[in-house]
């Protein structure tokens, strides 16, 4: 069946600075009538080439078409214009606004502004389409799939006929990413042209049509869907089979550190985000936990950490000095320091969280251990002789000790952040994506200290994103799904392909899980 | 006509921000704002006075300080009374603003103490030996500043009160409880004034009657200074200040923090009342502040909360206030020519400060730039 | 009966001062500027609407005969709304463009306005050579303070209802024209969004810049006639210096107790002008001992709105919150 060409871009590059190449040359075409899926691992380069086409960045070289017709996107105005519109991953809504009222701010309109009859509009597009939404509903009472809907929804009031969705299922549930994609096929036959990023190879064979894939910036190639499988696409997807070689020792006499039970909390809305959860990490191994990002990671961390309440269960830490064991549950990380206990986190929010920004290293390195010493005064001598060592060991970039984090490079900072942990000879280390952004050297340089920890006897837990990573650097991985453990399994046994159905996978069990927006 | 587009939705100017100034640039940026607003200020006062430019700042100066080389020193130490004033407010709101809590109500806060310090004097001034009483007053400055500054941080911490506001109203409330004060004691004195009250007084030390108060202040400066940068405390306000997140992480209790951190800011204000009602002016009326509690916290702010460079801009509003109300005095103009002046110059200092977060460039080139 | 009408009549001239702040202060808040020069400003609206009128008055020779109703209103308006919106403007360039902390900005452009306000009150004394410390306006104020012919016919509902000057009146119509603007039009929905979350606005295509420019002006235009009517209608039309008071911070006061709603605020301000008539009335009322004890009737509105604030943040209803953004800068290459 011929397609009519909806969008069609050329040799378009974009560079960010004189070093980084976000694409290069990428062409590629999408249909009106089809779902288009752009293929990419973490930091490919899609999002740079869908914020060109929605007129947030403009590319350094190359054309878009429209139509047959060439173009030029400069605003998301522009965008707008030519019928453009795109779900951003980071929702842009008002919380105090109503459903209708983030649908149609900004919009120029000719006539009465009548919030009732926009209401209306918007219910028609709901009944077109199968959303479910209150038109009069507050964003701010929402949950993340609504949000989501909203923004649907106001793409498509501004007569959208290309729609971009940024990976639109990483905030989702399986049964709420099911309904997005009934709504998603929907719009394709009623011709609308639907390009979705994605780096969920399940979803582009269930979703789209047909399949462009980049890597690394670079336009790798398109296939039909029909025509292909798993396999194929994940070849194109990260090249040939990539051997990460981080070496792996043997764990030597683990023994239990820390075991968490049937541990549930909720968040601020009272959404369940970790529900029964239940594992134990070993010292002298590396735990590795893998799942869809926004799966309760973070929650599980900073439950261990002291810095969420729980709403049920117990995390049992066992002191390799005193043989005794506590429970922190519901203590305060202070009170979990008095234990004894030698915790150390690298949070994902490394200067939000991990740092303080605007100090400079020498300060950071106390963030942690400034309560030393009974006296009222800081203590800046040790703190400045160890972010000395750290500098040297690590080969961190700065001019000086004195300089604030928030100057140095992604790498550099979590290095600073890697170190000072490290450095209070922890007995459990936690770390939550800590190579995220950082390059290839720079991650290495990550994965050993790590490998050091665990043969040091340190119970490591490890959050990643990059399965083969996963695979290559732990000992058992532990896989979660919306805040519910769907398995553990032995990381030098298993598959890529047996964790990418595990964090898929739906459990069936307490209703309650479900039928929150079901 | 989407190239025309283009070209009209790219500004010429792009802002982008900037942490890498050097700190001696920065200051030569503040110093050129404060001599703009000098050079207006003497434009505006030749333009009403019809004196020459150097005539005005030879009044402003001698005004200020007076005839400094014959040897007399009256007004040299007026003015450093006035300046430690201020200063101490300054001080006083530099803790809870380093920790984001914009402290408003240092003028409630320092009037409250200065109301403490004030029924210590009257009501037991004549019962206990003079240094019993001097303590006793102290304590009850820091105290009554303290819980003056402690009631909109518990409301902050527990739920998240708008601070700004509440510490606001504070200064309202303090002002009318004054009132309420002076009314009740000066009754049946036919007017609403209390007299000087002979006890309680300050000691004069040298010779000089405000050489206490300077002192004091000056300890003050540096302790302020030693507490933000070398105490756990200070370095744990700075933390707070910074994220709150951090904090959490790191397991600082902000809420104690918080409320901690008005505890002292609060009693600072309290000694800066104190030092008004029994250094100062021995009697207190609701103007007894007279709106520095807010010149402080610009002052604070313009002195990015470094006490020592505080100390320069309370120097330097207070000379603009009173060399300029010396200027009007001269020329008969009204006094609150004093006001416009001072004003003038904070608000050049407070704009200039975007020359140095900020770096404007032009475009030149259409190539290579984000699409905004 | 006849005390508690007199009350009444007498408390809605000291609330509508407060309700043209609390109005102007509503508007520039819903674009995310706390407006601390708000009492400045309503200082720089009473004095430029004084020099006006002082100089049309001088300009027909101090006689009322040669001054024409319309000019002698129009002048002193449209004096006290240039004066207001270069305030505003002063204040929208630091803070706006050039991203200056709006807290410190705002009092400092309260010291500056309330010195202006001062300096030319005071060099217009010295100038009309007067013995008293203040300018008398009496035939400008004659023409602002004129009543519907009718009032005095209509018993207590005439002195209560009918009895005041036009900017009383126009206090309210502005308050429900603002609440319409914001609740009812395209408009206000941007401005509220700009408020909010100026980085979704601009997102949307709002211009932010514009909005914030735009609110901070209009609102500084609407506190300003709050002096204007002070002056005008309230005192007569006799400046002096520091009469004003801090009215000004009772405004912003009062945007809290509003709910940062403008019907509200007409509601509140006319309580908050009950409430501070309760120091002039109660020794009517009630026997209070001492005479001091009338001086507390003063706190009245202040702890209310600190009650207020106090509530409405342990409530911790949305709608009753402050615009999210309020007090910060906004730059867009942080988003």
């Amino acid at each position: 069946m011929e397609k009519r060409v909806a969008i069609e871009l050329k040799n378009i590059t974009k560079t960010f600075g004189p070093k980084v190449i976000a694409n290069k040359n990428v062409c590629l075409t999408a249909n009106h009538g089809e779902i288009l899926s752009i293929l990419g691992e973490n930091g490919s380069g899609k999002t740079t080439l869908m914020n060109m086409i929605s007129g947030i960045y403009f590319p350094d070289e190359g054309q878009i078409f429209i139509g047959g017709e060439e173009v030029t996107i400069a605003s998301p105005k522009d965008a707008f214009t030519y019928k453009i519109g795109m779900i951003h991953q980071h929702f842009k809504l008002v919380d105090v606004f109503s459903a209708t009222e983030n649908i149609v701010l900004g919009l120029e309109e000719k006539g009465k502004y009548d919030l009732k009859e926009a209401e209306k509009k918007v219910d028609e597009i709901c009944h077109k389409y199968g959303f479910e939404i209150d038109p009069k509903k507050k964003v701010y009472t929402m949950s993340v799939s609504e949000k989501q809907t909203v923004e649907i929804i106001k793409v498509l009031y501004r007569g959208a006929d290309i729609l971009i969705l940024d990976e639109p299922t990483a905030v989702l549930t399986p049964q709420e990413t099911q309904k997005l994609f009934a709504i998603l096929r929907r719009m394709r036959d009623d011709g609308k042209c639907i390009i979705i990023i994605t780096h969920k190879l399940h979803e582009v064979l269930s979703l789209s049509d047909r399949v462009s894939v980049l890597r690394k910036g670079e336009y790798v190639g398109t296939v039909i869907t029909a025509e292909t499988n798993e396999s194929q696409l994940t070849e194109m997807m990260v090249g040939k089979k990539i051997d990460l070689n981080i070496e792996r020792s043997e764990p030597k006499n683990p023994v239990d550190r820390l075991e968490v039970q049937h541990v549930s909390c909720v968040d601020r809305q009272g959404a369940t985000v970790l529900d029964d959860i239940s594992f134990t990490a070993r010292a002298g191994e590396i735990l590795g936990i893998a799942g869809i990002a926004g799966s309760g990671q973070r929650e599980l961390l900073e439950a261990i950490a002291g810095l969420q309440y729980l709403t049920q269960g117990d995390i049992y830490y066992h002191n390799p000095k005193t043989g005794q064991t506590d429970d922190l549950r519901n203590k305060t990380p202070l009170q979990i320091r008095e234990l004894g206990v030698r915790l150390s986190f690298v949070p994902e929010d490394r200067l939000g969280m991990g740092l303080v920004g605007n100090m400079d290293i020498v300060d950071n390195m106390m963030l942690r251990s400034y309560r030393r010493g009974k006296s009222a005064f800081l203590e800046r001598k040790k703190p400045k002789d160890l972010a000395q060592e750290i500098i040297e060991s690590l080969e961190v970039v700065t001019p000086g000790a004195d300089t604030p984090v928030r100057r140095l490079s992604g790498g550099n900072v979590q290095k600073v952040l890697v170190g000072r942990e490290i450095s209070s000879s922890p007995t459990v280390l936690m770390a939550a994506y800590p190579v995220r952004g950082l390059d290839i050297n720079s991650s290495y340089l990550i994965y050993n200290l790590l490998n050091q920890q665990k043969e040091k006897g340190v119970a490591v837990i490890f959050v990643g994103e990059d399965l083969d990573v996963l695979l290559e650097l732990c000992d058992r991985i532990l896989v979660i799904g919306s805040g519910r453990i769907t398995g553990l399994v032995d990381a030098r046994t298993t598959t890529k392909e047996e964790i990418g159905l595990l964090m898929t996978k739906t459990v069936e069990t307490a209703p309650e899980g479900g039928s929150d927006n079901g | 006509m989407a190239n025309m587009a283009k070209k009209t939705r790219e500004p010429l100017l792009h802002i982008a921000k900037r942490d890498d100034m050097p700190g001696w640039k920065a200051w030569l940026i503040r110093l050129a704002a404060i001599g703009l607003g000098f050079l207006l200020i003497g434009v505006l006062s030749s333009l009403l006075t019809g004196a020459s430019f150097g005539k005005v700042y030879n009044i402003m100066f001698t005004g200020v300080f007076g005839r400094l080389l014959k040897g007399n020193t009256i007004l040299l130490w007026r003015f450093l009374q006035r300046a430690a004033i201020l200063l101490c407010l300054a001080l006083a709101v530099t803790p809870a603003f380093k920790m984001r809590f914009w402290n408003c109500g240092a003028e409630g806060q320092a009037l409250i103490g200065g109301l403490a310090a004030m029924i210590c004097m009257i009501e037991i001034g004549d019962k206990v030996p003079h240094g019993v009483l001097l303590l006793i007053i102290l304590a009850c400055s820091l105290l009554a500043g303290a819980v003056w500054g402690m009631i909109p941080a518990l409301f902050h911490a527990k739920y998240k009160t708008n601070e700004t506001l509440f510490t606001l109203m504070m200064n309202y409330v303090a002002t009318q409880i004054v009132a309420y004060y002076v009314v009740l004691t000066s009754a049946g004195s036919g007017s609403n004034i209390i007299k000087p009250v002979p006890y309680g007084n300050l000691p004069i030390l040298f010779g000089e009657e405000y050489f206490l108060n300077v002192l004091l202040v000056t300890v003050l400066m540096v302790a302020v200074y030693i507490y933000l940068k070398y105490s756990k405390q200070g370095y744990e306000i700075t933390v707070v200040g910074e994220s709150q997140n951090t904090a959490r992480y790191v397991g600082i209790n902000v809420k104690n923090v918080i409320i901690r951190t008005m505890l002292i800011s609060g009693a600072i204000c309290g000694v800066a009342g104190m030092l008004m009602v029994a250094g100062t002016d021995h009697s207190i009326n609701t103007n007894t502040m007279g709106g520095q509690g807010f010149t402080a916290i610009m002052i604070s702010w313009m002195g990015q909360f470094n006490p020592f460079i505080m100390a320069g801009m309370a120097g330097l509003v207070t000379f603009l206030k009173t060399g300029a109300a010396k200027v009007a005095d001269t020329f008969f103009l009204n006094s609150s020519y004093s006001d416009i002046v001072s004003g003038v110059v904070i608000l050049f200092l407070v704009g200039c400060e975007f020359f140095i977060r900020y770096t404007v460039k032009f475009r030149h080139s259409k190539k290579g730039g984000e699409a905004r | 009966m006849n005390i508690f009408v007199a009350f009444i009549s007498s408390a809605i001239p000291l609330g509508v001062p407060l309700l043209y702040g609390s109005t102007g202060e509503i508007v520039t808040e819903k674009s995310g500027h706390l407006n601390l020069g708000i009492p400045g400003i309503m200082y720089v609206g009473a004095i430029s609407g004084v020099i006006g009128a002082f100089l049309y008055e001088m300009s027909c020779g101090n006689a009322k005969e040669n001054m024409v109703p319309a000019l002698a209103i129009l002048i002193p308006l449209l004096c006290a709304i240039a004066g207001s919106v270069l305030m505003g403007l002063i204040y929208s360039f630091l803070t706006v463009t050039l991203r200056a902390n709006q807290n410190v900005t705002g009092l400092a452009l309260t010291t500056f306005g309330i010195g202006i306000g001062n300096f030319f009150g005071g060099s217009l004394v010295k100038l009309v050579d007067s013995d008293m410390p203040n300018i008398i306006l009496t035939k400008t104020s004659n023409f602002f303070c004129a009543q519907l012919p009718f009032a005095d016919d209509c018993g207590w509902f005439g002195q209560i209802f009918l009895s005041h000057d036009f900017l009383t009146y126009a206090s309210i119509v502005i308050a429900l024209v603002v609440s319409f603007v914001l609740n009812r039009t395209r408009v206000g929905l941007n401005l509220r969004a700009v408020g909010e979350n100026p980085a979704t606005a601009d997102a949307a295509g709002i211009n932010v810049t514009r909005y914030k420019y735009l609110a901070t002006c209009i609102g500084s235009a609407i506190a300003g006639l709050g002096g204007l009517q002070y002056v005008m209608a309230y005192a007569n039309g006799v400046w002096s210096n520091n009469a004003f008071g801090d009215r000004g911070w009772m405004a912003i006061a009062l945007v809290i107790f509003a709910l940062w709603k403008p019907t509200m605020a007409i509601l509140g301000s006319f309580l908050f002008g009950a409430l501070c008539n309760v120091y002039n009335y109660i020794h009517h009322f009630f026997y209070l001992g001492h005479d001091a004890n009338r001086e507390l009737f003063n706190l009245l509105p202040y702890v209310v709105t600190i009650l207020v604030l106090i509530i409405t943040s342990m409530r911790k209803k949305r709608e009753h919150q402050p615009p999210q953004s309020l007090g910060l800068s906004y730059f867009r290459e942080e988003r």
